[in-house]
């Protein structure tokens, strides 16, 4: 419980990142942790970046990451993964969606979505990608792909002894807690960093 | 209990533990949240979205006039609309414990500046709090209340973006019942004269003499002393931020009230360290305290007076060191904010743009961004309803310089009703000629869909009368033949009444009128618009990649090999399909 940890989550506006982050943020405090949280979205309503910064420990300060300091970055969006690399730790882990949003001076052909993203973010530190949304389709829903992404994480992170079915439960939409806790398995079973 | 909160949730908590029966805003990030939140306690507590800051302000004074705990929640920019009953209530204290909130936003992550508003403290003199996190949130603002009983005076609580939208764990408690004050006419305490002012400003320096000595007391005002080599004394988010980098080895003073200073308390720490930091945003506020009484302290010489500061830029300003950070060769490409896929500002601008020969003043909302390309109309933007007086100066300034170009300004219909409608009455009562569009989409959209007084509901949800434009314009002295109404999607329409309105020398006023395709629409939404679930495809048999859909600027249409609409965001509002000349863009049947 000593050292802080960081965690940032990273997507685009209507992914799911925040109820991903609140369920992770509860499971850490129900497991004794002092948590701040920081979320962050753009101005638009649909299609601007959004971010969570989840940091935990015995005693947290700062509630926002500084750069080159983040454990694990989750990155719901490969594009949002290159954004944020330079927030990881030398050492930290990356769990990536293999998913494009282009954002509109894609769409309008001013700018082009960069290439061979992950290959080089592979090179540079420890990445788990995997197309989290085909997961969830497997599941049986595509809209827990954030849920088979927390799972991933949890993995990833080393998170033993919290009970994140228990949390899962009590913060989904009532009627999808069962598909919600699959999605986090399938998502768990994933992450082989 | 102790529970997760954000800072602006944990404000909404504190006030209803602390007995407050009065809560009035009007919404702006990042204080939107605090009345949001307070609507939780609409049993206990009646709170309103006020038309502006100024109003709200002045709502609360009357609450806390009446003999109730009150309070008034805005932004930085909206204590400048709330400025002027501010000064005065410094004067006057208070009755009821009375609380103001200012939200600051440094770094700018949604708005038009980042002005510092401890310094109001200093200039209204009255005291100020500065929560770190979201426990302090809650009970600074319970400490305010009381504190404003205590001393007579307004308290500000000044929270900054950091602290209003991070979450912490908050202590929660049970509501202690403050019941009114019972009513006393205190002519010589309320009425402020200039006979009475007088008498009212010689109390208001004494009272900041006690106040001091309250703040070198207070307990929200800490050392941790852990040595002499390096002091630190900081105040809100920047402090965790200077905790975290400057660890276990230096000594602190953290400071809870910032106003009035502690000067002794400060003496007394700076006394017992070899170095002196001050770490703080923005303004060297804290700083010139201490080099107005003469204590030596390193601040802004080191530490950023822009931006929001984080532990890796204080960690560099301090110690010249930095995290190792991955870099990329590769650079992520912008996901700049964009009205959305069937925002009716959008036709509106569309049709705005074929326009020449005229200067386009705008104002503050979602249709600043009609500024950004492929629209590009608007040409200025700078405060709440300043789009149409400005556009009104202009106008006449033009006229008088012998120019034939004329004035568009354009305004949502919350910020017309918050500080606009003043304005048109400069256009008419000084015979401007420019043309007023109020952009109405039926809610505050910008800060997340707040009620107005045009919307025909209340923030605690009770149905409200709603104000009439049309006829509000008519009795301000818009001619009736001068006041048009348009559905902002309809291009040709939209058109034709814009140069209607350009072609007169006396004022116009457009309402351009269509909900926000995103806000829940009111029985009355659906009455009177088709709101039925629509979306539009591109034929591509047809499609001769001109693009000229694609410089709408709509986030649903796709540019590449071939021209395609994304199917889950369009909203089928049709303003692609009527600027297609190729009949390429159809409506799916």
């Amino acid at each position: 419980m000593g050292e802080v940890k960081n965690i940032i989550l990273v997507g685009v506006g209507g992914q799911g990142t925040i109820l991903a982050s609140k369920i992770l943020s509860e499971g850490l405090i129900r497991a004794g942790h002092d948590v701040k949280m920081s979320e962050i979205h753009g101005m638009s309503q649909r299609g601007g970046n959004v971010s969570t910064q989840i940091r935990f420990g015995k005693k947290v300060y700062s509630p926002i990451v500084g750069k080159g300091e983040a454990n694990v970055i989750v990155a719901f969006e490969k594009m949002e993964a290159l954004r944020w690399v330079e927030y990881l730790k030398e050492d930290g882990k990356m769990v990536i969606n293999d998913f494009e949003i282009p954002s509109v001076p894609i769409q309008q052909e001013i700018a082009k979505y960069p290439e061979g993203i992950l290959e080089e973010l592979a090179e540079k530190a420890e990445v788990l990608v995997f197309k989290a949304g085909e997961i969830a389709e497997k599941v049986g829903n595509a809209k827990t792909m954030n849920i088979v992404l927390l799972g991933a994480l949890t993995k990833a992170m080393d998170l033993p002894g919290i009970d994140w079915e228990a949390v899962i439960r009590a913060n989904v939409k009532k009627g999808f807690e069962d598909i919600n806790i699959k999605a986090f398995h399938a998502g768990a079973d994933n992450a082989k960093l | 209990m102790k529970i997760l909160m954000t800072g602006n949730e944990a404000i909404a908590r504190g006030a209803y533990e602390a007995g407050l029966t009065v809560a009035s805003a009007y919404p702006g990030t990042p204080s939107t949240e605090i009345l949001e939140n307070m609507v939780n306690y609409k049993d206990d507590i009646y709170c309103e979205w006020a038309p502006n800051e100024k109003v709200a302000l002045e709502a609360a004074i009357g609450a806390s006039i009446a003999g109730a705990r009150s309070m008034a929640a805005m932004k930085h920019v909206g204590v400048n609309v709330a400025a002027d009953p501010l000064f005065t209530f410094a004067y006057t204290g208070v009755t009821g414990g009375c609380v103001l909130v200012s939200a600051d936003d440094p770094g700018m992550h949604s708005s038009q500046n980042e002005q510092d508003n401890r310094n109001y403290a200093t200039s209204a003199r009255i005291l100020m709090l500065e929560p770190s996190d979201s426990q302090e949130a809650k009970d600074f603002m319970m400490l305010g209340l009381e504190l404003s009983e205590r001393f007579d005076t307004p308290v500000m609580l000044r929270m900054t973006t950091r602290v209003c939208h991070s979450k912490s764990m908050v202590e929660i408690g049970t509501r202690i019942e403050k019941p009114l004050i019972p009513y006393e006419r205190k002519i010589a305490k309320y009425v402020a004269t200039p006979a009475n002012g007088k008498v009212m400003r010689k109390q208001l320096i004494e009272r900041l003499k006690r106040m001091e000595e309250y703040s070198n007391t207070a307990s929200i005002n800490k050392s941790e002393y852990n040595g002499a080599k390096i002091g630190v004394i900081s105040s809100g988010v920047a402090y965790q931020y200077a905790r975290e980098v400057f660890g276990e080895d230096a000594s602190y003073l953290k400071l809870g009230m910032t106003f009035p200073m502690p000067m002794d308390l400060i003496s007394e720490f700076a006394g017992k360290v070899e170095k002196l930091y001050v770490v703080e945003e923005m303004d060297p506020y804290i700083e010139n305290h201490l080099k107005m009484a003469g204590i030596q302290c390193i601040g802004k010489e080191v530490i950023p007076e822009m931006d929001e500061l984080n532990t890796d830029i204080v960690r560099k300003a301090v110690f010249g060191t930095s995290t190792e950070t991955l870099k990329s060769e590769k650079t992520a490409v912008g996901r700049p904010p964009v009205l959305c896929a069937g925002c009716p500002h959008r036709g509106f601008f569309y049709a705005l743009r074929k326009k020449k020969n005229i200067i386009i003043t705008g104002d503050i909302g979602c249709y600043t961004l009609g500024s950004a390309a492929p629209l590009s109309s608007i040409d200025t933007c700078f405060c709440m309803g300043g789009s149409i007086s400005a556009g009104h100066g202009a106008a006449m300034a033009l006229k008088k310089g012998g120019s034939d170009r004329k004035v568009v300004a354009v305004i949502g219909d919350s910020t017309f009703f918050h500080s606009g409608v003043n304005s048109l009455m400069d256009v008419v009562y000084n015979r401007g000629n420019s043309v007023s569009v109020i952009l109405d989409n039926r809610i505050t959209a910008m800060t997340g869909h707040q009620q107005n007084p045009g919307t025909g509901y209340t923030l605690m949800g009770e149905p409200a009368q709603e104000v009439d434009i049309p006829m509000l314009c008519k009795a301000i002295g818009i001619k009736d033949e001068n006041i048009y109404t348009v559905n902002p999607l309809l291009l040709d329409e939209t058109g034709k009444v814009l140069n209607e309105a350009l072609s007169k020398d006396e004022p116009t006023v457009i309402i351009a009128r269509y909900p926000c395709i995103l806000k829940a629409f009111s029985a009355q939404d659906k009455e009177e618009f088709d709101l039925s679930p629509k979306k539009c495809y591109i034929d591509q048999e047809k499609c001769i990649r001109c693009k000229v859909c694609v410089k709408t600027g709509c986030p649903a249409i796709l540019s590449g090999e071939q021209i395609t609409i994304d199917q889950g965001p369009c909203t089928g509002c049709t303003v692609c399909m009527q600027v297609c000349k190729f009949d390429a863009i159809r409506e799916v049947k």
